[in-house]
């Protein structure tokens, strides 16, 4: 080594104390001062793990049984319990991945704030509560005074997550590790705190471990990347080289599953619309009380949309834009205070003529493959409920059609027999999109179909969406933060903002010329990574150009810029 | 396959042995558990009466027996009722919410304000102490917390996606409270269930103690243990026996639900 290490592992495994399984195998990786650093790995890598185990914070089910953790030249393995105390903190940070838990919701922000300086410092009262004031004025809080005296919940999931970053700040640490921390975030704001992540470690000499599943994201804020890959590191390299040129199997796999846009389809012109929505009002009531009433809340201001046969049209937005609620309005799950939605041609209305109909033509894909498949249920079961109510479907044919589907979504029929928790979490959504797809609805509705899932799993299961969908030949509402994913699926494109469209149009229209101030705001907010030949990618900033003008507007944008160009 | 565990092995033991005692002492006992020998009036355990007997020389062993059928028949259908009538209520109030919520709720925490054997004496003092008397005030007395628990699971259940994609493919609501809301209330209501079990058994007893249980010469655990109070100096066999079964029954169903507990618990089934 011709440097000096700040953080130094070396054949680190961990072993699940009971079973003995080696979740993290002999991995080596070391951080240098003032580095950042990615640890890059889907879901069951060991990443999260293995940075922990950095500050001996590995759950008490895990059992470190080999290698050694060096700190700052210090062995971080054979510290006595006190000494390990001291350097949490002090010397090595933490931000988690969910702002709404990781703030004790009971604590003033100002005490939990003061907590970890009162511990490790030797400062006086005052001089503790005009860092905090300091420290929170640089991550952007308004009113610090007040912000002192408030309690979490009085934030917003961003907000709580730059105080987070303050209270790990304030102790100047050495390391900073960042386990997901902006998973749980807007586009919009994730960009924010994680440039202001980068600036504050930067103005510190703070190095960061950051473990992320977001590639892009990853790629556009470390100087290296490590890749883990069942708890072993497959690849590390300088984040530059390992984009430009992945060499390990299972990065170019990572890479190659990135989102990318494909040729525009064609949508044959169809007389009239599947689905039309027409001046939609959604107010959710306020809760009552016993001797209070709140006011309620408009969630939908007249939404005006329409779905050609064959179309796939995507709905993005902020979270509270609307989009959900949207989706789930026109799903029949929330009902409406104003407007009308018609199914082929015909008003939909609980109870109505067109209702049935639609009912059995307008199916939903939910989220969370975790919650939408009921766990007492087996596969077949599941895929078969939706044909109960089918007329005219003999239980052969039944039958027949459960085997049919589970075959085109890419499972035999061995699995009509397991439980949902016998499945991982790719083959629970393709279970959900065959309950989805059995009854061959003319109409799908997606919620965020692949958001839960890993990158390489999402890729798949959105090929096996194109498919069904190209075979078919649904009309699909695609809803979606994620906009990668938008671009690759959707026809057309509708941008939701506060429970209004402020932007419809092709997909390669509000892409390439967003006009709407929130819609570039929205693409301005994400990286992507783009193909290049010879299997690497590249970091692509959306509306590159466009983004240098607006630079110049703001001068917090201008130093955002600086950063991105280094 | 796991072994069963060992809590679950000695607590299905204990309650076998009970069960097996009260379906025999429903058909046969060693001697008539009401026949009075005032010759043989309160035999120490042992000889010829196996654990004694009692102030008017009845068996003491032919008693128990006859009481487990009793005893653990009222709470087997107090429990029964308890839950059917609780479970109904949470599915409605739970599942419904608006205004069948609050007017049954209201009503559900009025009656959990009173402790349950308070209630139960009122009701019995209206019902007349006999055997379904006990069983109507206790099942009354113990459906209020029922009706909680489940309206509870409702209410996370309903929000679940699954429940959900059960109305969007057009599923009635009866349907659907009945296919996924209701099997997915089984887990905490089966451990609700078993300590029920354990708290009816013992608040039939402390009825039956304060003289408004089952009328006598009939047998219960509880009424035995009663009148064997005004002998405690002479004949100190006549409560350690009632006392016994009452809390070895206690234990075994405790025992029991735990392991039950553990089994049905999803998270303890680990995904």
């Amino acid at each position: 080594m011709d440097r000096r290490e700040l953080l130094n592992v070396e054949g680190l495994t961990l072993t699940v104390a009971r079973t003995g399984l080696d979740v993290v195998r002999t991995i080596g990786f070391s951080v240098a001062p003032g580095e950042i650093v990615g640890i890059v790995g889907e879901s069951g890598s060991g990443k999260t793990l293995a940075a922990r185990a950095v500050m001996g914070l590995e759950p008490p089910a895990i059992r470190r049984s080999a290698g050694s953790i060096r700190f700052e030249g210090r062995e971080v393995t054979t510290m006595a319990p006190g000494e390990l105390r001291q350097l949490r903190g002090a010397r090595v940070g933490m931000v988690f991945q969910e702002p709404m838990t990781s703030l004790n919701p009971s604590m003033l922000v100002g005490r939990q704030l003061d907590e970890g300086l009162a511990l490790h410092t030797k400062l006086a009262a005052g001089e503790r509560r005009a860092r905090a004031l300091d420290m929170l004025a640089r991550v952007g809080i308004k009113d610090p005074e007040g912000a002192l005296s408030s309690y979490p919940h009085q934030f917003s999931g961003g907000m709580r997550q730059r105080i987070m970053l303050a209270s790990a700040m304030l102790l100047q640490p050495a390391l900073l590790i960042a386990d997901e921390p902006t998973t749980a975030l807007d586009a919009v704001v994730q960009r924010d705190v994680l440039e202001l992540m980068v600036e504050l470690t930067r103005a510190h000499g703070t190095a960061v471990l950051m473990i992320s599943h977001d590639l892009a994201m990853v790629a556009r804020y470390t100087d290296r990347i490590i890749v883990m890959c069942k708890g072993e590191v497959v690849e590390e390299g300088t984040t530059q080289d390992l984009l430009r040129q992945p060499r390990h199997a299972y990065t170019q796999k990572l890479l190659a599953a990135m989102p990318r846009r494909l040729l525009t389809r064609e949508v044959p012109p169809a007389p009239a619309p599947a689905v039309e929505v027409r001046d939609l009002v959604v107010d959710y009531a306020g809760r009552q009380g016993f001797m209070r009433r709140q006011a309620g809340k408009r969630a939908l201001h007249g939404i005006d949309l329409a779905i050609r046969p064959r179309e796939v049209v995507a709905l993005v937005g902020g979270s509270g834009s609307g989009k959900t609620t949207l989706g789930r309005a026109i799903a029949g799950l929330v009902r409406p205070s104003g407007g009308e939605i018609r199914f082929a041609g015909r008003p939909v209305v609980a109870g109505g003529e067109g209702w049935r109909d639609y009912r059995l033509n307008c199916q939903m894909v939910f989220q969370d493959p975790y919650s939408s498949l009921d766990p007492r249920m087996t596969i077949g079961a599941l895929v078969r409920e939706p044909l109960r109510l089918m007329p005219g479907m003999s239980g052969r044919d039944k039958a027949e059609r459960v085997v049919e589907v589970l075959r085109e979504v890419g499972l035999s029929e061995d699995y009509a027999d397991r439980y949902p928790h016998e499945l991982s979490g790719g083959q629970r959504q393709r279970v959900a999109i065959a309950r989805a797809v059995v009854r061959r609805p003319s109409f799908v509705i997606a919620d965020e179909p692949v958001s839960a899932l890993d990158v390489t799993v999402r890729a798949q299961i959105l090929d096996l969406f194109a498919e069904l969908q190209h075979k078919h030949g649904f009309s699909c509402l695609f809803i979606s933060h994620d906009l990668g994913v938008v671009e690759q699926v959707a026809d057309r494109v509708v941008v939701m903002q506060d429970g209004r469209i402020v932007e419809e149009g092709t997909r390669d229209a509000i892409f390439d010329r967003p006009q709407h101030a929130y819609t570039r705001e929205l693409l301005s907010a994400i990286p992507m990574l783009e193909s290049t030949p010879g299997g690497g990618v590249r970091l692509r900033w959306r509306l590159d150009e466009t983004s240098e003008e607006t630079a110049g507007e703001t001068g917090r944008d201008t130093s955002a810029a600086a950063v991105a160009l280094r | 396959m796991r072994l069963p565990a060992p809590n679950a092995v000695l607590g299905g033991a204990i309650i076998g042995v009970v069960v097996v005692a009260a379906l025999l002492g429903a058909v046969w006992t060693p001697v008539d558990p009401l026949k009075i020998n005032f010759a043989a009036r309160l035999q120490p355990p042992g000889g010829a009466y196996l654990l004694g007997t009692d102030e008017f020389g009845r068996d003491v062993l032919s008693r128990l027996m006859a009481a487990a059928a009793t005893s653990v028949w009222i709470s087997l259908v107090t429990v029964a009722a308890a839950v059917t009538g609780g479970t109904i209520i949470g599915l409605l109030t739970g599942y419904l919410r608006g205004w069948t919520d609050r007017i049954l709720m209201a009503f559900n925490d009025a009656l959990l304000a009173f402790p349950g054997i308070l209630l139960a004496l009122g009701l019995l003092a209206v019902f007349g102490a006999n055997k379904y008397g006990i069983i109507l005030a206790l099942g009354l007395a113990y459906t209020p917390s029922v009706a909680r628990i489940v309206r509870g699971t409702v209410l996370s259940l309903r929000e679940r996606e699954f429940v959900e994609a059960s109305r969007v493919m057009g599923n009635s609501e009866i349907f659907t409270v009945m296919r996924h809301v209701l099997p997915n209330c089984i887990a905490p209501l089966t451990v609700l269930a078993t300590s029920m079990f354990g708290w009816v058994l013992l608040s039939e007893s402390a009825l039956s103690f304060l003289g408004l249980g089952v009328p006598p010469p009939a047998p219960t655990w509880g009424n035995m243990l009663a009148s064997s109070r005004s002998f405690i100096a002479q004949a100190v066999w006549l409560g350690i026996f009632p006392g016994l079964c009452i809390s070895l029954t206690l234990l075994g169903i405790n025992l029991l639900g735990d392991a039950l507990r553990d089994r049905l618990d999803p998270r303890m089934r680990g995904v």
